[in-house]
Parts: structure tokens; C-alpha cells; sequence
């Protein structure tokens, strides 16, 4: 390393000057602390970061083929997303059974009421759980159907649900209840 | 009897194993770590509590807001591939070194006649000229679907594999749009997606 001793002159003892020898050894306590806190840092980035993702299913869209299945009016119930972030949703058939029109934070409670009613009147068939069928209609936003897929995972709906977005398929009972509650 | 003497150790270690071993973990984890790339457009996805991981490989994401759609492939080798089925397919013809600039491209959302010319801007120009925008998806020039059906292929020649796909979508978006994008992927048989959400504390019981 490139020193440059100035302390000669002739004030010293003896005359030789006698640099003091240091030792080699750094601390590296601090530096080794510093490191590991980077190295966690980097490690919990890379594994977090990574994007999370819900799997989502359609049913097989065929134009040739278009057999439709027949739904149990007893165990389906339909979930008509409106805007507004509201919902309406009602059980078995359309214009038969009073819609509900809730938000989403009662819609969970409704959907474990439902799921409770269809096992106590069946018991625990297979064939025979409450399906739900969804509705988005031209009001409701991404989020709304995000949310309500993810009220579904909650209350533990293991049926597929039913995704129906096509607008040709909205009943006009359906319609017509929705325009009432200002939600279409 | 003669007194036992217990040497005194020095508390210090010697740390410079220590630090070696740190450091060389550091640059292994800094170097790994993939820096985010700017989007171009942005969304704020809502949040879920399903929690699946989305793989790195072999997956498009179709990024939806504003009523625009961007595409993205991962790996730059599916991205390279696509492009030139994609280039036969309109008969655009792209130099190898455009084919390379497009392979660090993430997302992006131009027409095909636009590509060339986005390509060869930096990543600056991209931003403002505002030329992204969007895919088109109408029914007479279904880019979109061309994009999502060359990259199939691509994945399919080089990992012979099956490409996934997942959507990010914008908490705003209205329903009809992202059903738009759906309707195209299902023409193409692919009706399992995933949706990127953001991630949510489970609910308390």
C-alpha cells in the first residue's frame, strides 16, 4: 500500500524509526450482519413476489354441440351479479322464489345458509349438493366476480360452479326483478 | 497440589468464512431475483384468498384494463418463435435482431402493423408515443387470437407442452370486457384460466 512515513526528521529516539506493526484483522462482525439482512431480504422478494392466481373452469363452449344440463330446481341457486356491487340471488327456478337483493357482505351468509338447507334436506348425497349457478350481467365489474368466486371457495362449495355469462341467457323474470331493484 | 488453569479463550471467531459464505449466497440470490419489469399498463388486481402459485414457464397473461388488452409470453425463446409465426402469418418479415428485441419485451399491447415500428424504440419512447394501444380483439382483424394460438404452438414445439393462461384483470373493469377475452379463448378450446388475484388474510371462522 503506498504509505508515506514523514516522521523522520531528527526528533526521534535513537534515530530509527520503527513503524508500529498493525495487525491484519478487520472486525467483520458488522459486515457478516449486513449480509445475511441482504441475503433475507432477496430471498423473501424472490418467493413472494411471485403473482398468486385463482384456476377458473368453463364449461366447454361448442356450437355444434349444445346439450344442456338440467339443473335440480331444488338444490340450484343463482347468483345474478348487478351493479352497484350488488347481488341477487335466489333459489330453484326463476319468478317462482323471491329474490334476494343483498351486498357482498351478506352474501356468505346466504350461501352457508343455502348449502346447510340442501344437506339437511338430502343428507350428505353427492349427487345432491347445492350447485350454484353464476350470473354476471352487463353491469357487474371484475372484481364483483372475482369476489364472489372467492365466497364461493369460502363457504366451501365443492360443486363446479356454473359461469354463465352470456346476456342471451338471462331469463326475462331475471331481467325484470333486477331493473326493480335498479341493479341492471 | 499445583492449581489447574483454565486457559482464556478469546471471544472472537473468525468471521472470515462466515462473510465468504454470506456474500456468495448475496450475489447468488441478487442475481436470481428477477428485477419487475415496468408494466405498461396498469391494473390493480382484487384480491382473493385462494392462493395458487402461477408457474414461471410455459403460461401467456393477458393483462386487461381500460378497456385494452396486452399480450405477454414468458421466455424469450416461446417470444422469439411466436414472433416469426406470427410475422408468416401477416406477412411481416423480422430481422433477427428485431426477433431478438422482441424477446426482452414483456408486455405490450400494439397492432401488428405497429409492430415493427414499436420494436425499435427504446423503452422510453414506448411509454410516451402512446402507440400501445391494445390488441385488437374485434371479430374482422382478431389479433388476439392469432397471438394466444402462435404461442400455443410456439410452447408446443419447443416444450411440448401445454401453455396455460392467466388474466390480470383490473378490479374496475366491467364484466363485459373481460367475458370478450374468455369468448376468445374458449374458440380456441382453452377453458381452464387462472386469474391473477392479489392476496388476502383467510377469513376468520
Amino acid at each position: 500500500m503506498a504509505e508515506l512515513n514523514t516522521g523522520g526528521g531528527g526528533g526521534g529516539k535513537g534515530g530509527k524509526v520503527r513503524s508500529k506493526k498493525q495487525s491484519t484483522r478487520v472486525d467483520l462482525t458488522a459486515m457478516v450482519d449486513l449480509a445475511f439482512l441482504l441475503i433475507t431480504f432477496f430471498m423473501l422478494t424472490t418467493t413472494l413476489s411471485k403473482p398468486q392466481a385463482m384456476d377458473v373452469a368453463k364449461p366447454d363452449k361448442d356450437e355444434k354441440n349444445d346439450t344442456k344440463l338440467e339443473l335440480r330446481a331444488s338444490t340450484a341457486m343463482t347468483i345474478l351479479l348487478g351493479k352497484n356491487d350488488k347481488i341477487a340471488w335466489y333459489m330453484g327456478e326463476a319468478g317462482k322464489s323471491e329474490p334476494n337483493i343483498v351486498g357482498f357482505g351478506d352474501i356468505r351468509q346466504a350461501l352457508l345458509d343455502n348449502k346447510k338447507k340442501v344437506t339437511d334436506m338430502y343428507g350428505n348425497d353427492p349427487k345432491r349438493q347445492l350447485t350454484v349457478v353464476i350470473k354476471p350481467t352487463e353491469g357487474a365489474n371484475y372484481k364483483n366476480f372475482v369476489d364472489i368466486m372467492d365466497e364461493l371457495a369460502i363457504a366451501k362449495i365443492k360443486t363446479a360452479p356454473a359461469i354463465d355469462d352470456d346476456p342471451k341467457n338471462l331469463l326475462e323474470g331475471e331481467k325484470d326483478f333486477m331493473k326493480k331493484a335498479g341493479i341492471l | 497440589m499445583p492449581r489447574v488453569k483454565i486457559p482464556r479463550k478469546s471471544t472472537a471467531i473468525d468471521m472470515t468464512a462466515m462473510c465468504d459464505v454470506a456474500f456468495l449466497l448475496l450475489t447468488f440470490f441478487i442475481l436470481t431475483a428477477t428485477s419487475r419489469q415496468p408494466e405498461p399498463l396498469e391494473v390493480s388486481t382484487p384480491s382473493s384468498t385462494i392462493i395458487t402459485k402461477v408457474p414461471d414457464a410455459d403460461i401467456a397473461l393477458l393483462t386487461i384494463g381500460q378497456g385494452k388488452v396486452f399480450f405477454e409470453v414468458a421466455g424469450t425463446k416461446i417470444r422469439k418463435r411466436t414472433l416469426q409465426l406470427m410475422g408468416e402469418k401477416y406477412g411481416i418479415k423480422f430481422t433477427p435482431q428485431e426477433e431478438e428485441r422482441f424477446s426482452v419485451i414483456s408486455s405490450f399491447g400494439v397492432p401488428m402493423g405497429n409492430l415493427k415500428q414499436f420494436i425499435n424504440m427504446d423503452g422510453e419512447q414506448r411509454k410516451k408515443s402512446g402507440i400501445q394501444s391494445g390488441i385488437p380483439t374485434d371479430s374482422v382483424d382478431n389479433q388476439l387470437y392469432n397471438w394466444i394460438y402462435q404461442s400455443r404452438v410456439a410452447v408446443k414445439e419447443i416444450d411440448n407442452t401445454d401453455m396455460r393462461i392467466s388474466i390480470k384483470g383490473d378490479a374496475k373493469e366491467e364484466y363485459p370486457a373481460v367475458r370478450k377475452i374468455v369468448d376468445i379463448l374458449q374458440k380456441q378450446k382453452m377453458n381452464k384460466f387462472s386469474l391473477i388475484t392479489s392476496a388476502e388474510g383467510s377469513p376468520k371462522e
